[in-house]
């Protein structure tokens, strides 16, 4: 059984945005810093490390996470996806991002790949979400600028949006 | 100044935002982000647990000793290096930027330390070890100024470090002459705007050239790069101070960053390496920067009909444990505005400024707005009461009146503009007020608690850097010379190619300054919205910039935007008179758009607009004479109206002044006291709009934060002036399930004195709606005293009525005195199975005490009455290692012992007295205890929801302990279960 | 906020946790969700020597039916056990309570027996074991015990396990027939910890409530049958006898209201909706 011991840097491995990476990480290393400092992947923001504010949310295996509250150690093996996926390609923005755009769902921006990391594992899910749904998922974000009005609306235009295209794809 | 209606119409469109793709995909470059050079530390900051206390020694030998620790750096180290900071007032007192000899407030920086990672050096602040002496605090602003009040800087000889008074009208007159005196007394809380992204700082010193160069994410205004300057003992331009790209967040909050800038300058300095410093959340929460504590006493002269003759204000206001520039600013800001939007010509203030054992003020939005206009319209809606008169009409008869403007206040702002009646009657038809007020009669029918509210104000922006010397005595000011003005700096530069690029001082954290620009300045020069880039980094090493520049008082759109039309204005005029000469025409002939350049009467000549902007660089010489050229062009403009102080203390505080009217209809749950909003309806003048969703996204973005000062969020302090919010979880920012999304409706009175016609817009509601929800949680429930943050607890007490008492006398204790307060007092007992003699002896016994004191590490008899231990504590994965010191006294053999004990450890430090009774019963002794015990630092910030129950475990593992050591009680196996029910009899 | 540096186990076996809990004692620390240790961690609240990641331990992560109650094993997630589909149908209380439980986002990693093990004094978890008279497996190296939930919380984060045991399962005890179950919680923000939560459970004969945020940890009455002054009193006595305390975010007063108002409405709900 492998202890890994605390003071030495491990190797991790794992599933990031679709390609399998490795890093050498302490166990007690959180996972918003692995994927910011080691791996360079500075898009997921930190704003509590304390699983309050949702600014660093992530998705694990397809479902939204605090980056903050998770220790390198426990990342092992995961297929994890940040805010640097969601875009089909550079130059072009997702469904979700375009409408956060269009209703100005953001302005610092700070907490919005987070918001966009929960938003887009839901829709994927429930393309039919209601906004209560919404809101509910919504909750576990703060977002100091914008009063959330302009969130919602994103995020009703972003499954109005998606409904068209399934229907189209129909 | 005329203005323009652009041919393209960029400016007033809603347009997406530049910013927004970079932001959506993970590219934003916040200071986290940027890359540093190889060599960079981390930095970390050891912070006091104490609000008051001496700093005997502090032994940094184990955390030195650590692999990867580069420095330990105090607060003497950081003093040798740098002169105490300027200080607003003139006063005798030292301001640094961490704790020397003595600490101030919970939070307060100690010990720097410098090492590989921010892991690392975490592990060695745990290793510093500080002997503090703890010293009295004073918390409350009013207790601050008693004679007998804890000093926290003797040198000044009281806690009041400024006291003026003004008169303006004839205020003695007024009140003396008035039908009705009528008067508030509001103490309103602490908040913070806190933004998601906390402080940063990366620094680097050159020794060679005796220069520093800092990047932060720094908010200005830049009048505090002199301040750091000065600080770092540089002239300013060996003090290179840069912003980065993006920002999250700021709010006002991070101009306090200053401080740490100069800390970390000063860590590279003396760690020889570049440092880098991310502030945490529970350091921003407990020390970053917080909004003005502030007790107001305001009294009205007021007429039969409402009409209010006179105000007299008495502020004490708590700017926390230093005086920090631009401190006491929050005070002055709204100097020129103490009479809201209503005219009133007789005014008196009294204004003191106190330090108290709290974090340091600064910055936030709405700076200085809510303490005022929550008084302001508090008063008006209870003038209205005790006259029995319409609220609204008290309102109407007092706003200054339509035709009025600019209007001259009492104390000396000039409102610029606008039509306060109309704009209140349009919101009360358009935002539905008789509706309200029907829904208000059927939910009270039904039997619902539901009221409205109503506030008025004025919101200023554009702030004159002047102001705040109205601190100052006439006779002062004129000795320190006149300060006025608010330079706003714009520069356009055109490239080889003739592309645009447009440069500002604004520091933007999040408004979407690069969309508006490109707006204004595209507009302007007939170009397409893309063609036009612009660049808001601000470099005080390369970038035109001034006191001015910077973020704040909600200057962009008056100020900044409108510089930058100036600057296009001056780059296209040379540009159409280049144009003219190859066209053949006038130079008032020639129109720009679509990107070409062109004949308004013959729009087939043209030449397109690269061609004639890259002339300055390929062929000068074709210019015509008296052009210069059109490469690059700065201006600077500062508004005329923005004067110093007159002799008598008039104060133009602001250029512009937006003009608001909220109303809003709460629902009480009777129930529970959960407060509902119902409907919001805010109205605003905020001039010409330059983009319709970012004024709505700063509308909404204020409201949102005024719904959390109005109903969830306080930097709460203990009594002994332990820190109670330090985690989200206790400063509770509004989700959004707690945020309702308002009417917005809007008036436009463009200002007379700013370049496109614009006002600020971004703080209006931080003034106006924690007032406007306070008067409807009045009007719902009769109460006259509210006081803010509206939790559901303190709702209960203004609706619930007398408490059902228990069944049970021995039951009803009585409640502790005040929420938050920290002092913990329970009792209990628990039977041992041996005789008092042999309890007491166990009690006196070091290697009993080693066995019952909960996680001792070996006991230390310093006298037959005094133990020493280091202990572990905790209750499940929460554990710390403490330092205790236990005395016994007031010893009665064998029947009773009072037990003094205090604790200090990284999480924290408690102290407690506890009275140990021992009764015989058949043989068995009955331990009984009683204790009083105060816990604080760290724990008491982050634990509180926890801490009593926590500590309860810990004393009854202490009983426990005991009771096992002399061989338990009679029973065996369920002892444990048996102590529990024994020890449950708590406070 | 970076937590102290401490040992970690991927274990590939429960026989290798439980030698390792034997030999480090209360150094050691299970891992599952993390989602209220590593918060301690970050702020260094609490220093384990070594964590135990129970997470790889695929035995662990299964629900279950045995003898009419369901066994929630100790890597199951909150998220999962709130998507079982059997969830409702065998557990009304929990399909109700566990949505008020933190957020979806910590949802998706915290673990059912993470939050009774942790016995925060307002979690949904502990109240919903108390009010049903569930029970918690714990396992050491040498032997297996089950503990009642009214013998499992001693205090504030204070439970039975001893040192060297981990929980390896907790049981809710199947909804009978003919009973009825509500939950009602009151927060400051939607996902807050609870001022006060209730929990109810009435068959025909009995009716007993549980109450958590008030006390050092969740507490359960049984009260009268009818639903008049009896029961004011009865919530009465209990609003008294839960030894309620001010701090932040509530005062004592509003938390005994609170018992009073949200323990009736929770009492009446549950009587109601009797299948």
């Amino acid at each position: 059984m492998p202890q890994l011991t605390a003071r030495n840097r491990h190797r991790v491995a794992f599933r990031l945005n679709g390609r399998q990476v490795e890093a050498l990480a302490e166990n007690r290393m959180l996972l918003s810093d692995l994927l910011r400092h080691e791996l360079g992947a500075t898009g997921t923001h930190v704003g509590c490390e304390h699983g309050v504010c949702g600014a660093c949310t992530i998705q694990v295996d397809g479902a939204p996470a605090r980056a903050c509250l998770i220790l390198a150690a426990q990342i092992d093996g995961a297929d994890v996806r940040t805010v640097e996926a969601l875009a089909p390609q550079p130059g072009r923005l997702s469904v979700l991002q375009a409408a956060f755009r269009e209703k100005h769902g953001l302005q610092c921006g700070f907490c919005t790949p987070g918001i966009l990391m929960t938003l887009d594992a839901f829709l994927t899910t429930r393309p039919d979400a209601s906004e209560a749904e919404i809101r509910e998922h919504l909750s576990g974000h703060l977002c100091r600028c914008t009063g959330y009005a302009t969130i919602v609306a994103a995020a009703l235009a972003a499954v109005e949006e998606l409904r068209k295209e399934q229907k189209e794809n129909a | 100044m005329s203005v323009n209606q652009e041919s393209t119409g960029l400016v007033g469109r809603s347009m997406p935002r530049v910013e927004d793709a970079a932001l959506l995909t993970g590219r934003g470059r916040y200071i986290d982000d940027l890359p540093t050079r190889r060599d960079t530390a981390h930095l970390a900051i050891l912070r006091s647990p104490h609000a008051h206390a001496e700093i005997r020694s502090i032994n940094a030998s184990k955390a030195l000793a650590l692999d990867g620790v580069h420095a330990v750096i105090t607060g003497d180290d950081v003093a040798s290096l740098t002169r105490s900071l300027t200080v607003g007032v003139k006063a005798n007192v030292e301001c640094w930027p961490m704790a020397r000899e003595r600490v101030r407030y919970v939070g307060e920086p100690v010990a720097l330390v410098v090492a590989e990672t921010r892991y690392l050096a975490e592990d060695a602040l745990d290793l510093i070890e500080v002997d503090y002496g703890v010293l009295p605090v004073v918390m409350d602003p009013k207790a601050a100024l008693q004679d007998e009040a804890p000093l926290l800087h003797p040198s000044l000889g009281s806690n009041c470090i400024s006291e003026r008074s003004f008169r303006y009208g004839d205020p003695e007159k007024a009140f003396s002459e008035a039908r009705h005196r009528i008067a508030v007394e509001i103490s309103y809380p602490r908040n913070s705007c806190t933004p998601i992204e906390t402080y940063g700082v990366i620094a680097e010193y050159d020794p060679g050239e005796d220069a520093y160069d800092v990047t932060a994410n720094f908010q200005g205004p830049f009048s505090i790069h002199a301040v750091v300057a000065l600080a770092l003992k540089v002239p300013g331009n060996r003090m290179r101070l840069r912003t980065p790209p993006d920002s999250g967040g700021s709010f006002g909050v991070k101009q306090g960053v200053f401080v740490y800038a100069i800390l970390a300058a000063v860590a590279a300095r003396i760690s020889g390496r570049p440092v880098k410093w991310i502030e945490d959340r529970l350091e921003h929460l407990m020390a970053s920067v917080s909004a003005t504590n502030r007790v107001t006493r305001l009294e009205a002269a007021v007429e039969p009909d409402g009409r209010v003759t006179a105000l007299s204000w008495d502020q004490i206001e708590d700017c926390g444990a230093h005086l920090r520039a631009p401190e006491p600013a929050t005070l002055y800001r709204m100097h020129g505005n103490m009479t809201g939007a209503y005219a009133i010509s007789n005014l008196a203030i009294r204004n003191r400024v106190v330090l108290t054992n709290k974090t340091p003020t600064g910055l936030n939005r709405g700076f200085g707005g809510p303490q005022i206009y929550y008084p302001l319209e508090r008063l008006m809606h209870r003038i209205a009461d005790e006259l029995g008169l319409d609220r609204l009409e008290v309102i109407r008869r007092n706003l200054v009146p339509s035709g009025a403007f600019p209007y001259r206040t009492a104390s000396g702002a000039l409102l610029d503009s606008g039509d306060y009646v109309a704009a209140f009657e349009a919101a009360l038809k358009d935002g539905g007020f008789d509706d309200l007020v029907e829904r208000r009669k059927r939910a009270r029918e039904a039997g619902k608690l539901y009221g409205i509210g109503l506030a008025a104000a004025v919101e200023p922006s554009v702030s004159n850097m002047g102001y705040i010397t109205t601190v100052l005595t006439p006779q002062e000011r004129a000795k320190a010379g006149p300060k006025n003005g608010a330079q706003a700096v714009a520069t356009i530069g055109i490239d080889p190619l003739g592309a645009v690029t447009v440069k500002v001082a604004s520091v933007p954290q999040g408004q979407g300054h690069r969309t508006v620009l490109a707006q204004v300045v595209a507009d302007r020069l007939g170009l397409p919205f893309e063609a036009v880039r612009v660049n808001t980094e601000l470099d005080t090493g390369r970038d035109a910039w001034s006191i001015a520049s910077g973020n704040y008082s909600s200057r962009f759109a008056a100020a900044v935007a409108g510089t930058a039309r100036l600057a296009a204005d001056r780059i296209r005029e040379r540009l159409a008179a280049i144009a003219a000469s190859q066209l053949n025409v006038e130079a008032a002939q020639v129109e720009f758009a679509g990107g070409r350049i062109f004949d308004r009467n013959n729009p087939d000549n043209s030449v397109s607009f690269n061609r004639v902007a890259a002339s300055s660089h390929w062929a000068p010489g074709t210019l015509p004479d008296g052009i210069g050229h059109t490469i690059r062009e700065t201006v600077f403009w500062t508004p005329e109206q923005l004067e110093a102080p007159t002799p008598v203390d008039g104060i133009n505080s602001s250029l512009c002044h937006g003009f608001i009217f909220d109303f809003c209809g709460i629902e009480i749950d009777p129930a529970t006291g959960a407060v509902r909003i119902d409907k919001y309806v805010t109205m605003h003048d905020c001039g010409r709009i330059l983009h319709s969703g970012m004024v709505e996204g700063q509308v909404r973005g204020a409201f949102a934060q005024a719904v959390g000062a109005a109903l969830f969020e306080e930097y709460a302090y203990g009594e002994d002036g332990s820190f109670l919010s330090g985690t989200l979880a206790d400063y509770l920012m509004p989700t959004v399930m707690e945020t309702p999304e308002p009417v917005i409706l809007h008036y436009e009175s463009p200002s007379p004195f700013t370049p496109l016609g614009a006002k600020g817009v971004g703080e209006g509601n931080c003034m106006s709606t924690p007032v406007c929800i306070a008067n409807a949680i009045a009007d719902a429930t009769g109460a006259s005293d509210i006081t803010l943050p509206l939790s559901p607890g303190r709702i209960a007490d203004l609706i619930f009525g007398e408490e059902k008492p228990s069944s049970n006398p021995q039951a009803r204790k009585p409640a502790k005195a005040r929420p938050g307060e920290r002092q913990l007092t329970g009792e209990g007992s628990a039977t041992v199975a041996a005789s008092r003699e042999a309890v007491w002896k166990m009690l006196l016994d070091p290697a009993t005490l080693e066995a019952i004191i909960p996680g001792a590490h070996g006991v230390e008899k310093v006298s037959a009455t005094h133990f020493r231990a280091d202990v572990t504590l905790g209750v499940g994965p929460v554990k710390g290692r403490y330092r205790a010191e236990i005395k016994l006294s007031d010893m009665v053999e064998p029947e009773a012992v009072t037990l003094s004990g205090s604790t200090q450890g990284a999480l924290g430090f408690g102290s407690g007295v506890g009275r140990i009774t021992l009764t015989d019963a058949d043989g068995k002794t009955v331990v009984g205890y009683r204790y009083e015990a105060g816990i604080g630092g760290k724990v008491a910030s982050v634990g509180g929801r926890l801490l009593d129950g926590a500590a309860r475990v810990v004393i009854g593992q202490f009983f426990q302990a005991l009771a096992r050591h002399a061989g338990g009680g009679s029973g065996g196996g369920g002892i444990l279960a048996r102590l529990k029910a024994l020890l449950g009899g708590r406070s | 906020m970076k937590p102290p540096a401490f040992d970690f186990l991927r274990p590939d076996t429960q026989e290798e946790v439980l030698e390792t809990l034997h030999r480090a004692g209360s150094d050691a620390r299970i891992i599952a969700g993390g989602q209220s240790l590593v918060p301690m961690l970050n702020m260094r609240l609490a220093r384990p020597g070594v964590l135990i990641d129970i997470m790889p331990l695929h035995a662990l992560r299964a629900i279950r039916e045995e003898r009419g109650e369901v066994i929630v094993g100790a890597g199951v997630r909150q998220a999962e056990f709130e998507a079982w589909p059997q969830l409702a149908e065998k557990l009304p209380l929990l399909s109700q309570a566990i949505g008020w439980i933190g957020h979806v986002q910590t949802r998706a990693r915290g673990t059912v027996c993470g939050s009774i093990a942790h016995a925060d004094p307002s979690a949904e978890l502990p109240l919903s074991l108390i009010a049903l008279g569930g029970s918690v497996r714990l396992a050491s190296r040498r032997r297996r015990r089950t503990v009642p939930a009214a013998e499992f919380f001693l205090g504030m984060m204070s439970t039975a396990i001893a040192e060297g045991e981990m929980i390896e399962a907790v049981a809710f005890p199947v909804a009978g027939r003919g009973t009825g179950h509500a939950f009602r919680e009151i927060g400051r923000r939607h996902g807050d910890f609870a001022i006060v939560a209730c929990a109810a459970v009435s068959d025909g004969q009995t009716t007993r409530l549980a109450v958590a945020g008030v006390d050092d940890h969740p507490r359960r009455f049984d009260l009268p049958q009818e639903d008049g002054g009896a029961l004011d009193d009865a919530l009465n006595d209990i609003a008294w006898s839960l030894n309620a305390r001010d701090d932040l975010h509530a005062s004592a007063r509003y938390r005994r209201e609170l018992v009073r108002r949200l323990g009736r409405e929770t009492v009446m709900e549950a009587r109601s909706c009797r299948s």
